[in-house]
């Protein structure tokens, strides 16, 4: 079978890594030759010549691709015929090699591939590779352009890793990869001093996860002897003998630690919206529609651990919810385009685990699947945006651009609808999953808390677009906003696929109310755990959707009346939005100043930390530690003070000495 | 007598009295070495001394019937001639740079 023949699956991660050495050999050879011929330097930013862009283009491209077409040919046979069977297929695991053996027990590389991670694969790929074709014509003018490009495969890599690994150490391998290629990614610009904070940041709030997630790690080894995903099962089998031990409880929270850090959930969000100093295709793949999502996946794919201890998925659906809405009202008041975008990608992930805590973890990669696709046309539009406006982040020097770059805004348009749920668009699917299942569950705060989210959503979202697109054109005093040109070509194909992919992705999980059969919610049933979640009545379902449809129309209007035909000079907020910030007062500063997190933060954690720090350097290492070498020292040349009295120099003197302590030990000698 | 070599006459002088000459001339030496301040003078004391313990080795290596004990006397002249070399020219440099030999006017080991 051809299937068969095609799923080394080993092959897919490996594809990166090879483009990651390829570029970045070729990238660190090329820059010290220009190094050495432009020690003159008139112009050290120039961007590269073009047989080079083309070779990184090239293989940083079509080593992604690649392995996106092995992906498919993997996953699609096997997702197929697991739709043929009531069970699902059983998993696709391969062994590479050995990694560890301690006595009895191994570690191996093995991937493996099932319904969850053929899921994971067929966006993480799809998604990458039009990031990375998008990346060719955003990044051309950019002398790092071979450094960028080692870095995106790198990420692939790792990402890769992550979703195929059979085993939690494996996983983890992968976990700390993307977040070092984040880290580099962030601090691309590295010689801009916000960048490198940024990349520092977002590496030291995933420690903080990470160190959750290595012992969550040790706390599955502990409780069932095995790290690798068979646990799964024997924590399946757990459920019937009906015992949980308190050790679960304790290995979920750890492991929900982690995934918290690395999806960005309060209080650890605050690395992504700083992460957003990247450059933009990075903020799509990394910071939008992959990395981020691995704290969900990892939810899911221990979906059967953390079923046994439902305080901890209560706590999960809670942090979730919060996290949603608290960045929502962030994404309210932000001005830097990205800026709302990244508050959106908090708060939809925060979606995300409000899912996986009610128990519908399913819904919850749903939402992980179609998000990526509208986010990340998002956030390449944003960049198409940014790009036409000679680097101008800021949207209240946009205005009016609807007509000068019409694909851009055509993408980002329909992507904005998807992500506001308006029906039949990818995120109304997948987001009314989510809340009909908090309702259907019974958790009504955590579905109105969802459904207000999502007005929000459709409010900010709406403001985006109107501030940017819509109105006149405000211009920064420059003129960039007239003078504003459509990207290329390999900027706008990926933006269109990404636009009809928001569009139709949702098709998959449409629920039984409207005559669909969630299909996604079958599939994934088979690698995750399905709690039983009480069915609804047809007409509560579609009443609940028509509410949340409301809500997100509701949202886009207002968001339409109040900044759609903000026109003239700068500031572009319309009278009403002046109002309301009025009225707001002291609350509308706190939400424009994001909720004084980061302040929160510096005082309650980082302030006391310094302060200890401070201590233990002057207190214990520069008194203590310091006081006891230099005293001894001290003591030391005191006694050869004393000492080198007796070195007067005078040979008669050593002599008379020599011979006095020569009778001394003959004495003794004679004595005993 | 014990341990007397084959074919060797016995000792005409009865070794004690070598003994005693022996620490006497040691003594003697050890006295001028601590007490003359000339450095030539401590130099031919410090020879006394090697010569006196020369001596015991041979009375003892008589008294024994052993050889190590003069082949050691062997070694020890070999040493002190390379040592009065040194010595000697130690003092010669002493002198051109100080103009005095006296051991109480130099203390150029001093801290």
């Amino acid at each position: 079978m051809v299937a068969d023949s095609m799923n080394q699956l080993w092959l897919i991660p490996v594809l990166p890594l090879a483009g990651f050495l390829l570029n970045g050999l070729v990238a660190l050879v090329a820059s010290s030759i220009r190094a050495e011929k432009e020690s003159g330097a008139d112009h050290p930013g120039a961007p590269l010549p073009y047989a080079q862009r083309l070779f990184h283009g090239i293989v940083g491209v079509s080593s992604v691709g690649l392995a996106a077409v092995l992906s498919f040919a993997a996953l699609v046979p096997y997702a197929l015929g697991s739709m043929q069977v009531p069970e699902g297929l059983t998993p696709i695991v391969q062994k590479v090699y050995t990694w560890m053996a301690a006595g009895d027990y191994t570690v191996d590389v093995a991937f493996r591939l099932d319904a969850l991670s053929a899921l994971m694969l067929s966006f993480v790929t799809f998604v990458g590779t039009l990031i990375h074709v998008y990346s060719v014509g955003y990044m051309q003018k950019e002398e790092g352009y071979g450094r960028y490009f080692s870095y995106l495969n790198l990420f692939m890599f790792a990402m890769l890793t992550l979703v195929l690994a059979d085993s939690l150490p494996l996983l983890f391998v992968g976990w700390e990869g993307v977040g070092l290629c984040s880290y580099l990614l962030i601090g691309y610009y590295y010689d801009k001093d916000f960048a490198a904070a940024a990349g520092k940041k977002a590496f030291i709030a995933n420690r903080v996860g990470d160190f959750g997630m290595v012992l969550g790690i040790f706390g599955v080894f502990a409780l069932f002897g095995t790290a690798d995903f068979s646990f799964v099962e024997l924590a399946k089998r757990q459920v019937l003998a009906g015992d949980a031990p308190l050790g679960v409880y304790a290995v979920c929270l750890l492991l929900f630690l982690g995934a918290c850090g690395k999806s960005a959930q309060v209080p650890l969000h605050v690395w992504l919206p700083d992460a957003m100093a990247g450059p933009t295709p990075v903020s799509a793949l990394i910071h939008a529609a992959t990395m981020v999502t691995a704290g969900v996946y990892l939810v899911a794919r221990c979906s059967a651990l953390f079923v046994l201890a439902p305080d901890a998925l209560t706590l999960v659906a809670w942090i979730g919810a919060g996290t949603a809405i608290f960045a929502a009202t962030i994404g309210l008041a932000q001005n830097d385009i990205k800026k709302v975008l990244a508050y959106s990608t908090v708060s939809q992930l925060g979606y995300m685990f409000l899912a996986c805590g009610v128990g519908a973890f399913s819904a919850g990669m749903f939402h992980v699947f179609t998000h990526a696709f509208f986010k990340a046309c998002l956030f390449l539009g944003s960049g198409s945006v940014i790009m036409s406006m000679h680097h101008e982040q800021d949207m209240r020097k946009m205005g009016g651009l609807a007509g000068r770059i019409p694909q851009t805004f055509r993408t980002m348009l329909v992507a904005t609808l998807a992500i506001a749920g308006v029906f039949p668009l990818a995120g109304f699917f997948s987001k009314d999953m989510i809340l009909g299942s908090a309702a259907a569950t019974g958790h009504w705060a955590l579905y109105a808390v969802g459904l207000f989210t999502a007005g929000l959503t459709a409010f900010y979202m709406f403001r985006l677009v109107s501030m940017t697109f819509f109105g006149q054109a405000r211009g920064d005093g420059h003129g960039h906003g007239e003078h504003a040109h459509e990207s290329p070509a390999t900027m706008t194909i990926p933006l269109w696929i990404l636009a009809a992919l928001s569009v139709v992705a949702g098709l998959l999980g449409v629920p039984a109310a409207l005559g669909g059969s969630d299909r996604i919610g079958r599939f994934l049933e088979a690698s995750v755990a399905h709690p039983e979640i009480p069915e609804m009545s047809h007409g509560l379902e579609l009443g609940l959707m028509a509410l949340s449809l409301v809500v997100a129309v509701v949202g886009l209007t207002a968001a339409w009346r109040w900044y759609g035909r903000a026109a003239g000079p700068a500031p572009a907020v319309s009278p009403q939005a002046h109002a309301f910030y009025e009225k707001t007062g002291a609350l509308g500063r706190l939400v424009a100043n994001r909720w004084n997190v980061d302040e929160g933060i510096e005082a309650l954690v980082l302030s006391p930390f310094r302060k200890i720090g401070t201590f233990l350097w002057r207190g214990f290492d520069a008194l203590f530690i310091d006081g006891i070498a230099n005293a001894s020292a001290f003591l030391v040349e005191l006694l050869g003070d004393l000492l080198r009295f007796f070195t007067t120099g005078h040979v008669r003197n050593y002599a008379l000495a020599f011979t006095l302590g020569f009778a001394a030990l003959v004495a003794y000698l004679w004595m005993s | 007598m014990t341990g007397v070599l084959p074919g060797v006459a016995p000792m005409a002088v009865p070794p004690g009295a070598f003994l005693v000459v022996a620490t006497l001339l040691f003594a003697i030496g050890l006295a001028g070495a601590l007490l003359k301040r000339n450095a030539l003078s401590i130099f031919l004391s410090i020879e006394l001394m090697l010569n006196a313990v020369n001596l015991l080795f041979l009375t003892y290596a008589r008294m024994r019937g052993d050889l190590a004990g003069q082949m050691i006397v062997f070694f020890v002249i070999a040493v002190a001639a390379a040592e009065a070399a040194v010595g000697l020219a130690i003092f010669v440099a002493l002198f051109r740079t100080h103009r005095t030999v006296d051991v109480d006017k130099i203390a150029l080991l001093k801290w």
